[in-house]
């Protein structure tokens, strides 16, 4: 099945921005996916192998942590994996910045 | 050094005031080589945080897989989003939230509702643990909407703030 990698992790897929490997579940296809491109096991897991937090991967359009099987839901080879780092920030007004000078700013 | 043109430069700014007191976020696409990320347009992107929307930013997942996918041959290069009343620096949450690696990160000071400064910080490093936020010059590309600002006299406003 086809995988979208996000701008970021493209180094790690020599540049390629779909990458295609097989597998019948979704932690098959990941299993595979690392096994290609190992660079790309730190990036998307912790030392514990769980999915890092801040990575959302989506099976066609659904959410893999709302499906009611997460990983070990099957996938046809038509189906299609969207890898996307979630995008996310503020402004911490009430809490301390890690810049040098800007709360004194206020 | 990141690239915008005048017109989608302004545009970002003006989001920021059009949605104040609460901060705007957005998407950058284009295309990055050595000289580093050029803009080729920009897609403006719902605050999905209603709870704390004026100092925080969250764009939903679907969303951007959405922006990805209509993204006709162009890569997401960056982000942008506004601090309303607060200055043009990374926050310690825009920085523990911050994945993209390569990408740029751009942020407008938004003072009464007016835009003020805009910073980029190029996002480094290989993985989480030694990730930084690095500043990053924005130059302005000017000939194309025809403007009377320079791009150096942009730059240097941009070194000093
Ligand atoms: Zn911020």
């Amino acid at each position: 099945m086809n995988i979208h990698i996000p701008t970021p992790l493209r180094t790690y897929t020599a540049g390629a921005e779909t990458v295609s490997v097989p597998g019948a579940t979704v932690a098959e296809v990941f299993s595979n996916l690392t096994t290609e491109y190992p660079e790309l096991k730190q990036q998307l897991f912790s030392n514990d192998g769980k999915l890092r937090s801040f990575v959302n991967v989506y099976l066609n359009d659904e959410d893999l942590r709302y499906l009611p099987e997460k990983e070990a839901t099957t996938v046809a080879q038509a189906d299609e994996l969207t890898i996307i780092p979630s995008i996310a920030g503020g402004a911490d007004r009430m809490a301390e910045c890690v810049c040098c000078s800007c709360c004194s700013l206020l | 050094m990141l690239h915008i043109d005048y017109a989608n430069y302004e545009a970002l700014r003006a989001h920021g005031e059009e949605t104040y007191p609460h901060e705007c976020c957005g998407v950058l696409l284009g295309k990055s080589d050595a000289k580093g990320n050029h803009v080729k347009q920009i897609v403006r992107a719902g605050n999905t945080r209603t709870d704390s929307a004026h100092n925080r930013y969250n764009i939903a997942p679907q969303e951007l897989v959405k922006i990805q996918r209509q993204a006709r041959g162009l890569d997401i290069v960056g982000f942008y989003h506004s601090h309303p009343d607060h200055p043009a620096q990374w926050s310690a949450t825009d920085f523990a939230e911050a994945h993209w690696m390569g990408c740029s990160y751009v942020i407008t000071a938004v003072a009464k509702g007016k835009a003020e400064v805009t910073n980029s910080f190029l996002l480094t490093g290989s993985s989480e643990e030694d990730k930084r936020f690095v500043d990053q010059a924005i130059e302005i590309d000017v000939k194309a909407a025809g403007a009377g600002v320079s791009a150096e006299e942009e730059t240097e406003l941009k070194g000093q703030a």
